[in-house]
């Protein structure tokens, strides 16, 4: 390993000059800036002191004479009002008045790399981290010199990384200077104050001084890397629905998209990419292109065509005028092929064994078997904001606007497709229009900084819907097989095989495992990368196996003829789980009968750290008309920071899976993905959307993940359902394609 | 051939080509970026404004069609430091989450407040059609019902 680039490499585009603070504790403006530190080159996983000129740093916060306090966060805003929540846990061991608190997002430097709060930190305080880190921690860490470094948001770990690892120290290392500060000028013992609300005071004498007041005398301490942590009974800003910092921009226009920025002299340009994936330009014929005023270039970057003018409308006019050949590509591949080959993969048996314990052959000769089929399609994203990225190419590097999931790694992208040293690029952050997952790709980035290098002038990219929706990362569409056998109310086996199709999830992370207690288990997975390529897509394959598991689930209790959710704790000793799933009865009053007509249906995921069960209650009409009344969620995500905001996560997950489990299918024919828009890949209204009720189980645990695990259990949820209305069993999505639909 | 229409209250004068939709011209040409483009098929509504008080998904609406015409755009709904008794109630019930569509939908909204003034579960149904990609229906519908609440108090 070698220095960190804080030390080593200075910027050659030294736009942020905010970035030499960054190296530690320090003065600005009179006040007190101050980041949290350690060293980038120590892998092991003991100890998190770093030496003070090997610093980098994580989360900063900034306290200025006049009390004001900016936090800045190191994740992209997509519409968890993540800014706002780890801004109350770093507020909340500050003792900071939340009035006088504003977020800023950090920029894009290395210095704000996820893996800083990874090895040396996190690990070192033996704290809950997801597995699914540490590949990518490694693989950060290992090139974090060379730049190819990640800022990502997403895996729902803002909140559980950044927040609880990150900002709760930076807030109490801030507070111990403050008031080492004050002791100094008081010259009393540090232990005879108090902080509150911005204000330190010394009882015995009657002083106090703000914050603001302090600053200035604090930059010259060393801060504390292992500052007191509060108490949680203490805890005032932590667990109160503070509102939202970003939704008053959000009201009135003036909140800035991607889509939004406008550079002086700027152009926009259309793109087009090849129907067939994988296919190049051909040749372009322009003959048919009409001449219009403001039309700029054609540019043929190879993989795509794009057309500039000085509105977007007007190149997309002309971009739809030209004929573009496009060659090569996978022209034959179809949804049937995909399906084909999975099925062929599954009939091999060249199974990868994920679990296995006892002896499931036996157990499932031994009893009835049950089997069953499940197949789920490729799903797109669909953000409401389509792609696009704007970029400012000068003599001396880029400017580049773009709303990323993991802006370091697309920064580091777009130089290396502009033959850039990472420092030349500056990624200015704006708001993203949702990301889902999306927004953490980088043939987007990529893309626009080719057209821009032709283009030769600030320009603008944007993809229209269809080709967003034609050109996706999409969710793997995937086949799976699952036998079970029952005897005397209990599950004896289960057998599991089931299709990976590499969505880019390490398997430390991956849902590979029966959830419930069994003592037989053949759970086997042949990998079998899609051709069509994919990504993740919120909650990533929980959503695939929490259909799989939660539908047999339910088709085991069925054959068992036991009530689903009792059937669902007679399996779990998991104490989570079972609390989950007994509140979840109370609340969607599950023992109640229902009026004529109604049924619900049950399914309960654990990912992200987080434990989620779920009732639907749905009425299914004569003609197939499918109407969920009422969605019951009960969540254990460990200590909960902002009720509203996290109960708007959830009620979005369920709108988003639902949509999905209705209407999401994503199909290939020749070569081309057949949905264009939302007429043919239909979202939800408001006219459909279900009352919802959400209630967290009160926990002192460490946060867990809340952007993503509500997504997985409401679709077997909606399907077990449907089962119980109509006696059909659902295995195969989305629901629309058997004859229902939404009302 | 110049267009003119008068826009959040200024009469503004456009030349363009009369086929381009109201949204680039208001977006690109006049510099209002509050209203989104979504889908360019009027299927989302992030493209809503009001033409003439009515509710328009304007990404296909040809900038000739509202020669003449008054149109209000999502920065013309209030000034910045007084928000309508919507974008209050869409405030309190902390509505937006990546907050794309949400200019659209507060359009869809004012409008049918202006039109409905107290409007039942079934009437917002059939009014806010727009898509969220987030999911925010919930509090949509509760914030619609507050704002009607809001707007009979002032």
């Amino acid at each position: 390993m070698t220095d960190a680039p804080a030390k080593t490499k200075r910027s050659a585009v030294r736009k942020w000059t905010r970035r030499s603070l960054l190296a530690t504790a320090g003065m600005v403006g009179g006040g007190l800036a101050l980041g949290l530190t350690l060293s980038p080159n120590r892998l092991t996983m003991t100890g998190d002191v770093a030496e003070k000129d090997e610093a980098i740093l994580n989360t900063w916060v900034k306290i200025a004479p006049d009390n004001r306090i900016t936090v800045y966060y190191p994740h992209s805003e997509m519409g968890q009002g993540v800014g706002t929540g780890l801004a109350q846990m770093l507020a909340e061991e500050l003792e900071a008045d939340w009035s006088k608190i504003t977020i800023e997002q950090a920029p894009v430097t290395n210095d704000y790399v996820n893996s800083d709060l990874g090895r040396g930190y996190i690990v070192g305080d033996g704290a809950r981290i997801p597995n699914f880190m540490y590949p990518m921690l490694d693989f950060a860490f290992l090139h974090i010199a060379t730049g190819l470094v990640g800022q990502l948001t997403g895996g729902s770990t803002a909140i559980r990384l950044t927040g609880q690892h990150g900002m709760r120290r930076a807030g109490a290392a801030a507070r111990e200077m403050l008031m080492q500060a004050a002791a100094d000028r008081w010259d009393v013992p540090i232990a005879s104050l108090t902080a509150r609300d911005s204000v330190i005071t010394h009882a015995d004498s009657g002083r106090s001084a703000t914050f603001g007041a302090l600053a200035s005398d604090a930059p010259g301490q060393t801060p504390n890397l292992k500052p007191a942590l509060k108490p949680s009974s203490d805890y005032r800003i932590v667990g109160q629905s503070k509102p939202r910092l970003d939704i008053p921009h959000k009201v009135n226009g003036t909140a800035r998209f991607g889509m939004d920025v406008t550079l002086p002299g700027m152009v926009y340009a259309a793109i087009a990419l090849p129907a067939v994936r994988d296919a190049h330009v051909g040749a372009i014929d322009d003959s048919g292109m009409t001449p219009r005023p403001g039309l700029g270039q054609v540019v043929n970057i190879g993989a795509a065509v794009a057309v500039a003018a000085d509105s977007y409308w007007t190149a997309s006019q002309a971009l739809n005028e030209l004929s573009i050949t496009w060659e090569g590509g996978q022209r034959d591949l179809s949804s049937d092929m995909v399906r084909a080959t999975q099925q062929a993969d599954l009939d091999r048996g060249d199974f990868e064994v994920m679990d296995a314990e006892g002896d499931p052959d036996a157990a499932l000769q031994s009893g009835t078997m049950y089997e069953a089929t499940f197949e789920v399609p490729y799903l797109a994203h669909a953000t409401m904001e389509p792609l696009n990225c704007t970029l400012s190419i000068t003599d001396t590097g880029a400017d580049v606007w773009v709303g990323h999931q993991n802006q370091l790694f697309a920064r580091n992208a777009i130089a290396e497709a502009l033959a850039l040293a990472p420092e030349q690029v500056t990624l200015h952050p704006v708001y993203l229009g949702g990301g889902f997952g999306r927004r953490s790709e980088t043939d987007f980035v990529v893309l626009p900084a080719r057209i821009a290098q032709v283009v030769g002038k600030p320009v603008k990219v944007i993809w229209s819907r269809e080709m967003d929706m034609a050109n996706d990362m999409y969710r793997p569409a995937v086949l799976s097989r699952m036998a079970g056998t029952v005897e005397n109310g209990r599950i004896t086996a289960i057998r599991h095989h089931y299709i990976d199709a590499q969505s880019g999830m390490p398997d430390s992370e991956r849902p590979f495992a029966f959830q419930y207690d069994v003592p037989n288990r053949d759970i086997a997975r042949v990998i079998c990368p899609s051709p069509l390529s994919v990504g993740p897509w919120r909650s990533v394959d929980f959503t695939q196996m929490g259909f799989f598991n939660e539908t047999f689930m339910d088709d085991l209790a069925q054959a068992a003829d036991a009530d689903p959710l009792q059937f669902r704790l007679d399996h779990s000793s998991n104490p989570r789980i079972r609390a989950v799933l007994e509140r979840l009865r109370a609340e969607s009053d599950w023992t109640l009968e229902l009026p004529p007509g109604r049924s619900r249906g049950v399914a309960m995921v654990e990912s992200f750290g987080s434990v989620v069960g779920q009732v639907a209650e749905i009425s299914v009409t004569g003609d197939r008309g499918i109407r969920v009344h009422r969605v019951t969620s009960v969540l254990d995500c460990g200590r909960l920071i902002n009720p509203v905001a996290g109960k708007a996560q959830v009620t979005g997950s369920v709108i988003f899976g639902l949509t999905s489990a209705l209407f999401g299918e994503i199909t290939l024919d020749k070569g081309a993905v057949v949905q264009r828009n939302f007429p043919d890949y239909d979202m939800l209204r408001l006219a459909n959307a279900p009352a919802q009720n959400v209630h967290f189980i009160a926990s002192d645990d460490p946060p867990g993940g809340l952007g993503e695990p509500a997504t997985p259990p409401i679709t077997p949820a909606l399907t077990n359902a449907i089962f119980r209305a109509t006696g059909e069993r659902i295995r195969q999505l989305p629901i629309s394609k058997h004859g229902f639909y939404a009302v | 051939m110049a267009t003119r229409f008068e826009l959040n209250g200024d009469t503004v004068s456009v030349d363009v080509d009369p086929d381009m939709p109201l949204l680039w011209v208001v977006r690109e040409q006049i510099g209002l970026t509050g209203t989104k483009f979504g889908c360019g098929i009027a299927a989302c509504g992030a493209c809503t404004m009001h033409v003439d008080g009515v509710a328009t998904r304007t990404c296909v609406l040809p900038v000739a069609a509202v020669d003449g015409a008054t149109v209000r755009t999502i920065e013309g709904i209030a000034p910045v430091d007084t928000p309508s008794a919507v974008q209050r109630a869409w405030i309190e019930h902390q509505v937006p989450q990546c907050g794309y569509c949400q200019s659209g939908m507060i359009m869809a909204t004012e409008a049918l407040l202006d039109e409905t003034p107290d409007p039942t579960d079934d009437e917002i149904d059939a009014a806010i059609t727009n898509i969220c990609r987030c999911g925010t229906y919930d509090r949509i519908r509760a914030a619609v019902h507050t704002a009607a609440a809001l707007r009979r108090e002032a």
